[in-house]
């Protein structure tokens, strides 16, 4: 079992789910993050004052897959998140010692 | 529906034809005399009626007014204020506004209704009106001779209220709510009503209207309400000193929508304040009307104009923050300029509340949070000077005919004015500074750091706006 953690643009967000539901992707987690790789922030100016915004809202998702469709769901992660811009995000893949359903306990890619 | 009212009418007049002629068929005699009394008797009706009708007109634009002025605080100016907050202090920012809506208008019809507008001297009202003695629906031909005194009170009173909810710009975010509530009665009685009294009441100082020893245009509160509020609001940013962060911290406001929402209630709740100031349903009223128009559309473009020359984008919160600085500028000229004039006060207005919200502020490091001295003393004191440059005859014969302002053929006027923005400027200096140091000896003004950190909406009121 492997971890992918995907931080992407939050307006390739819908196409990435779609993408990896195809594929047969059973759940996935979402979660609304700011942040900042080498992509700049902007600046933002009410009544003269200038904050500069440099953590930027993005979209991170996380799902554990079975080894068998890690590399398929990278390829279709990238392929529905690349912009070929700055700000695209970063993909991170890592093992998963166990998983355990809460509802019956069933545990490893069972539980997935 | 009309010809039914024609119909009408016509069988009226033919029924009190008939009973004219069967009396003077019953005495042949005296058919001429009392034909000729009873007409003059049914003239002097008829204008009794017009009168009547007439005042009537006034009184439901004058009670119209008054709401349209009370809906500026709130929500308009509540809403304008709390939009650019921090969204730990919306509440308390709210609550400052409403909580005047209340106060003041106990304080008013206990006292400041008779500071204000009650005989007294040339700077301050008498005691006969207190607890509204003698303020009744007969006239009082002093203040506004077709429309009852008593709403002239009230809407004077809207005025009373919205003037203190402009200086919570300055010291929003720090100021303990306690000391707000003792500082704004104070601040009515020592600073609102003698202004009041000065320029609009009988035997002021400055009463244009009444042959006031300095006669300061001020049509509906360029003085009395925005340059006592902005400059009063100067003094308090400058003794509570800096919110804790600032400059360095960022603090955006938390939500420019419900300014936006705020500043609209403000622009069209401004036409009960300029053209109800003509205390008439008259063409004066429209005069002042379209002079509002066009001093807030003027000022949006000029500050949003000039946001886009030096920033390269026109922000929103810059367009309503230019109509509310148009706005004030043209609250004192409204019923004596026309349109044109209108639009070059509004343009002036805009372009300068811009420069010193956004260059002389930071020069001078001064925290005024909300600018309510950038917009309200400055466009006031921009507003009370232009008056004298702009007020015509033709719009409104103040002074019997005889030239009114500078381009009008009466330089003297912008003097005048001077004095009048003078006054006003050192009324709120003084009057302010005095009633902070005794409030912040009794209970201090400013909150703990802790609780600066935290927010007042839990550290004054116990609550939180946003619970999702």
């Amino acid at each position: 079992m492997k971890k992918i953690e995907a931080i992407i643009q939050p307006s390739r967000f819908e196409a990435v789910k779609g993408a990896l539901q195809e594929i047969g992707v059973q759940g996935m987690t979402i979660l609304e993050v700011r942040g900042h790789g080498r992509q700049k922030g902007h600046t933002e100016v009410y009544r003269g004052s200038e904050y500069t915004v440099d953590l930027l809202p993005k979209i991170k998702l996380e799902m554990v897959v079975p080894d068998r469709l890690v590399e398929a769901a990278v390829q279709a992660i990238l392929k529905a998140a690349k912009t070929g811009k700055i700000g695209d995000g970063k993909i991170f893949v890592s093992s998963i010692e166990e998983a355990i359903r809460i509802r019956n306990e069933e545990r490893g890619e069972a539980a997935l | 529906m009309r010809r039914l009212w024609m119909v009408l009418l016509l069988a009226l007049s033919l029924g009190s034809l008939g009973a004219v002629a069967a009396r003077s068929a019953v005495v042949p005699g005296l058919a001429v005399r009392s034909a000729t009394a009873s007409v003059a008797g049914q003239l002097a009706q008829l204008e009794r009626q017009v009168n009547q009708a007439r005042n009537r007109g006034d009184n439901a634009w004058m009670l119209t007014s008054a709401a349209l002025v009370l809906l500026m605080t709130g929500p308009g100016l509540a809403l304008f204020y709390g939009g650019l907050v921090r969204k730990k202090n919306v509440l308390a920012t709210l609550m400052q506004s409403f909580s005047l809506m209340a106060i003041i208008t106990v304080l008013w019809a206990l006292l400041t209704f008779s500071l204000a507008f009650g005989q007294g001297t040339a700077f301050l009202g008498g005691f006969e009106y207190l607890f509204l003695h003698g303020v009744g629906g007969a006239a009082n031909p002093a203040y506004a001779g077709s429309i009852p005194f008593e709403t002239y009170m009230v809407f004077q009173l809207m005025f009373a209220i919205i003037t203190p909810a402009l200086i919570c710009g300055a010291f929003a975010e720090r100021m303990k709510f306690s000391a707000m509530v003792v500082f704004m009665v104070l601040w009515s009685v020592v600073v609102y009503a003698p202004m009041a009294h000065m320029v609009w009441g009988e035997g002021g100082l400055l009463n244009a209207a009444q042959g006031g020893v300095f006669p300061t245009l001020d049509f509906a509160g360029g003085t009395v309400v925005h340059i006592t509020s902005g400059v009063s609001a100067l003094v308090t940013a400058l003794y509570l000193g800096r919110r804790l962060g600032y400059p360095e911290e960022p603090m955006p406001p938390h939500n420019v929508v419900l300014s936006f929402i705020g500043a609209c209630l403000l622009w069209v709740g401004w036409f009960g304040f300029n053209a109800g100031s003509a205390l008439a349903a008259s063409p004066l009223a429209t005069s002042a009307f379209v002079a509002t128009q066009f001093g807030a559309a003027a000022a949006a473009i000029g500050w949003a104009g000039a946001e886009w020359m030096r920033n390269g984008r026109p922000s929103l919160l810059g367009a309503v923050s230019g109509a509310v600085a148009g706005l004030v500028a043209i609250t004192p000229a409204s019923g004596f300029v026309g349109p044109m004039s209108a639009l070059v006060i509004g343009l002036v207005a805009g372009i300068v509340c811009y420069l010193m919200v956004t260059k002389v502020k930071a020069r001078l490091g001064y925290d005024d949070s909300l600018d309510a001295f950038g917009v309200h003393g400055v466009g006031g004191t921009v507003g009370a000077l232009l008056t004298g440059v702009f007020a015509a005859r033709a719009v409104n014969p103040i002074f019997n005919q005889q030239p009114v302002g500078l381009i009008d053929g009466h330089p003297a006027q912008v003097l005048d004015q001077m004095v009048g923005v003078a006054i006003a400027w050192a009324l709120a200096i003084v009057g302010t500074f005095i009633i902070l140091k005794i409030v912040d000896g009794i209970i201090g003004v400013r909150v703990p750091p802790e609780h600066e950190v935290q927010g007042l909406d839990i550290t004054q009121h116990g609550e939180e706006a946003y619970n999702l």
